[in-house]
């Protein structure tokens, strides 16, 4: 337990002394989303129906962005060998690191998104709905995304190659989260997909850093 | 007891010694230790966090240990490897022999009855590398085990050396 919050307090700190790898995903969050307006037009019907579809890509993107560096730098200072020969599994460093990279990524977005549901004139139903799905559905994004970034650790250009393992693991998020926006602004109630994606994080929250400790050794066995 | 790992450049020594380690695992045989933990290893990377200064990078690598370990302990292994005074400087900041110290302060403050240490000569100066020996007889009079390479003459009683890659 020690470990784990040991690592959340070193990696917070080490994103509050480069804010760099944490401010330019949110930056892009925020660029890529304010485009749609300006490339499609103002029209309140018609952004009101992409607002769920855009800010979830514009999420899924971005934190997709955030995970990239995950590991790499761990890998490549030697850190991550040390960690590997500790005598804790890997697995509670690797939820460490996942906690501390949504709470500066996933949540900071979260907490964004109400903007943004506005700025699409959604209903305030619609407004809640996002918010709630992304905060359920961004932590599931991380963790997923942590077993690609344990992957391609040996690459040296793993960004694609992320893209192209984990993109497809977020299409149940993608679609609930979306959907969930959708009910709500239709008014029949969401509470379904709520549990759904619950559901899914508690799944990623089991399985995900088991994978990603596995994958992690595969790397440094190269 | 001491194990000296000798062969030419490429001949496959910290393959070897990562092997022993438990780190590379795409190999054919089978590695058996009769302790629990796996062994501490310096290898040629730092290991220690830019970002961080010398006194968060010590501490962080004794909680990967779960060690007992007081601030004024981290203090006292960062003295013992001259680093007296650089206890709160950015490690991004120090020199590659410091850094290097950084990581070998873990010798002198973490306890494991395996060391297994690739170069751990490399970059450090002559009182460095006293008090390394000195740190590693102790080591090994306390019956500990040792696992190293070096380009670097080193000698202690009892040492062992292993030639590979060598026709």
């Amino acid at each position: 337990m020690n470990i784990l919050l040991a690592t959340i307090r070193r990696d917070l700190l080490m994103h509050f002394r480069r804010p760099a790898d944490v401010l330019n995903p949110l930056v892009f969050f925020l660029i890529v989303i304010s485009l749609f307006p300006l490339g499609i037009g103002p029209s309140p019907d018609l952004l009101a129906t992409i607002a769920a579809g855009v800010i979830w890509v514009a999420a899924l993107l971005a934190t997709l962005l955030s995970i990239d560096v995950m590991f790499r730098g761990d890998y490549e200072d030697g850190t991550l060998e040390q960690i590997a020969l500790g005598r804790h599994p890997i697995l509670l460093v690797v939820f460490g690191k996942v906690i501390a990279q949504w709470l500066v990524s996933g949540l900071l977005m979260t907490v964004m998104s109400p903007v943004f549901g506005m700025m699409f004139f959604l209903s305030p139903d619609g407004v809640m709905a996002i918010a709630i799905a992304l905060l359920l559905g961004t932590p599931t994004m991380t963790l997923l995304g942590s077993i690609g970034a344990g992957l391609t650790l040996g690459l040296r250009k793993g960004g694609v190659l992320i893209a192209i393992l984990v993109l497809p693991l977020y299409i149940p998020v993608l679609i609930l989260g979306t959907a969930m926006v959708d009910s709500a602004v239709a008014g029949t109630g969401y509470a379904g997909h709520v549990l759904w994606l619950g559901a899914m994080l508690m799944v990623s929250i089991g399985f995900a850093p088991l994978a990603t400790q596995a994958s992690i050794r595969i790397s440094l066995s190269q | 007891m001491a194990l000296r790992v000798d062969g030419a450049n490429g001949a496959g020594k910290s393959t070897l010694l990562r092997i022993l380690a438990g780190l590379y695992e795409d190999f054919d045989g089978e590695v058996e230790w009769q302790v629990e933990d796996y062994p501490l290893y310096v290898g040629h990377r730092a290991g220690v966090k830019d970002l961080m200064t010398a006194r968060e990078n010590l501490s962080w690598a004794a909680s990967l240990y779960d060690s007992d370990v007081t601030r004024d302990g981290v203090d006292r292994a960062l003295d013992t490897v001259a680093l007296r005074g650089y206890e709160d400087v950015a490690c991004g900041a120090m020199s590659e022999g410091q850094r290097k110290r950084v990581n070998l302060a873990r010798l002198f403050l973490l306890w494991n009855p395996v060391w297994i240490l690739d170069e751990p000569l490399s970059a450090i100066d002559r009182s460095g590398v006293a008090s390394l020996e000195q740190r590693i007889g102790q080591h090994l009079a306390d019956d500990g085990l040792l696992i190293l390479t070096s380009h670097q003459p080193i000698e202690f009683p009892g040492m062992q050396t292993l030639v590979i890659g060598s026709s």
